[in-house]
């Protein structure tokens, strides 16, 4: 049982964690590069602890830095947060070796949910739907033509190894497959270190669901599904919860087959399960697992009133599972959107700066989850986002009608964010009818002039 | 003989190589035309090609692979003349 906690991550995760640990009474060590010094994790936090030089491979992805860190501030525990570490079966093996408690799986679930192939093996032995693929990964382009050839075109190339969307090729046809495989594996090569593939099919026009899951190592309870099929580049944009295009019938098999899975890796800690879903034919298939907290955790956290951070924290001191299932209950609608750094009219182009003012939203049923403070300088060494504003209401027409309001409410100044583009996707007639599907976004940026003004006014 | 500074168009980390496998875009002493790639910078885990703004004979590189930059920091010295 520990009483002190090294968060060794940054930005809007890092706040997150603070303050659900605080919450537990568990002191708090932020552990920061130096462009982080003056991020408001750090300040929230009880003490923080540099790690390294503003590139994360020399700070928060340098295992012994972190794990040096825990030793000398007292921690008996680590939180990986999101990214960086956080899916790192030997990070998380190395501070086990140290005596510390690492916050969430065992290096062997991480392990085997972060092999593609042996998840898609785990999944299968499970009775958990998997897309059409090949038997794990396919060694010679003869071998992975015949296994393209049944699996049937078009097919996708994934690196072993890869994650993230990263490390992701298509063939459309046969004529193009021998190219695709041998750049995929060349790329997952210098990427990952490790140029195994594997095969999918692609679906064409699948939403993207996931199912979020709390074990304790024994028992597993599942808290519905949220729906990120809005994204760009293979990021999610927007999420919500729960997902407005399945049936309570397709849910209960949904979250259920999730709960099979992750209890037969014996899960402890937060993790969720993602799935691609074939609205013409209702079915599902398990794509992957991630076996940590989500960016997008907030809106589940919205429709069940459950703290999933402080619940990771709780197992992770060693208590069982405090929840069964039928406590978990979803109530009304929640929406997230990720105000990222980024300027939605130049491209996405990458806007980092000094916050010159900042204007939140705030009322009934908004919440916002975010590291920015007026007179912040947003580092140029990592990723885009800056906020989250999530909304929950009764209804998910309600929902919508909130996030509208509370994005009308918030100002930025200082950097380009991406808040507008949500400003038009909330008034969108697709959006509010929840037609759409993963590559509806990519669709919409590509056909609509972006600048376009008053669209969807 | 004229020397020209290739400054850094923004913040973020600068790489000198397309890879981390591959051989640098150029070397101290090699020549280099206006347009040339000299190296990436990263900014929110996107990259953006730094582009030569003269022609001539590189003298040296300012900044090491995989530094921090600033927007405006000199990233190579040519010599022009």
């Amino acid at each position: 049982m520990f009483h002190k906690l090294l968060v060794a991550n940054r930005g809007e995760i890092a706040v997150r964690i603070v303050r659900a640990a605080k919450e537990l009474d568990v002191r708090t060590v932020a552990a920061f590069s130096e462009a982080d010094r003056d991020s408001l994790g750090v300040r929230l936090a009880d003490e923080a602890i540099s790690i390294g030089p503003p590139p994360a491979g020399k700070s928060y992805l340098n295992s012994e830095a972190i794990i040096e860190a825990a030793r000398r501030s007292g921690a008996g525990a680590i939180h990986p947060g999101y990214g960086f570490l956080s899916e790192n079966a030997g990070f998380a093996e190395a501070v086990g070796a140290a005596g510390l408690v690492f916050v969430g799986p065992t290096p062997e679930a991480i392990r085997t949910m972060g092999d593609k192939a042996a998840a898609r093996a785990a999944a299968k032995a499970a009775d958990v739907p998997i897309v059409p693929g090949s038997d794990g990964e396919v060694g010679e382009l003869d071998e992975a033509l015949t296994a393209a050839r049944s699996i049937g075109f078009p097919v996708m190339l994934k690196a072993s190894a890869g994650g993230g969307g990263r490390g992701i090729r298509v063939a459309p046809d046969e004529a193009v497959f021998e190219h695709q495989f041998h750049t995929a594996q060349a790329e997952a090569k210098a990427a990952f270190g490790n140029g195994a593939l594997y095969l999918e099919r692609f679906l064409h026009r699948a939403r993207h669901l996931e199912v979020q899951v709390l074990g304790d190592g024994e028992r597993v309870v599942h808290c519905f599904e949220r729906e990120c099929s809005l994204q760009r580049r293979r990021q999610k944009v927007w999420e919500e919860a729960p997902s407005p295009a399945i049936d309570d019938v397709t849910r209960q098999a949904l979250c259920k087959s999730a709960v099979r899975l992750a209890e037969r890796v014996r899960y402890r800690g937060a993790g969720t399960l993602e799935y691609l879903y074939d609205e013409e034919t209702g079915e599902f298939f398990f794509i992957e697992m991630n076996t940590r907290i989500q960016v997008e955790h907030p809106i589940t956290e919205m429709i069940t009133g459950i703290d999933l951070v402080r619940e990771m924290i709780r197992i992770a001191q060693g208590y069982s599972l405090s929840l069964a299932q039928a406590d978990v209950q979803m109530r009304g609608a929640a929406i997230e959107v990720r105000i990222n750094a980024e300027d939605p009219d130049r491209n996405f182009k990458p806007s980092p700066g000094r916050i010159a003012a900042v204007t939140w939203p705030a009322g009934p049923g908004v919440r916002v989850d975010t590291m920015l403070y007026p007179g912040y300088v947003v580092p140029p060494y990592y990723d885009s986002l800056l906020a989250k504003i999530i909304v929950h209401a009764e209804t998910r027409d309600l929902a919508l009608a909130r996030l509208r309001r509370a994005l009308d409410e918030f100002e930025l100044d200082g950097v380009v964010t991406t808040a507008l583009l949500h400003k038009r996707l909330a008034r969108l007639p697709e959006v509010q009818a929840a037609k759409f599907d993963t590559g509806f976004l990519e669709r919409l940026l590509a056909v609509r002039a972006p600048s376009a003004p008053g669209q969807g006014n | 003989m004229a020397q020209h500074q290739v400054l850094s168009p923004l913040p973020g980390i600068f790489y000198r190589r397309p890879s981390p496998e591959k051989p640098p875009y150029k070397q101290d002493g090699d020549r280099i035309a206006e347009g040339d790639i000299v190296g990436l910078i990263e900014v929110m885990k996107q990259f953006t090609e730094v582009h030569a703004d003269a022609s001539g004979k590189i003298v040296r590189f300012l900044v090491d692979n995989e530094a921090p930059i600033e927007p405006g920091q000199p990233v190579l010295l040519i010599e022009t003349g």
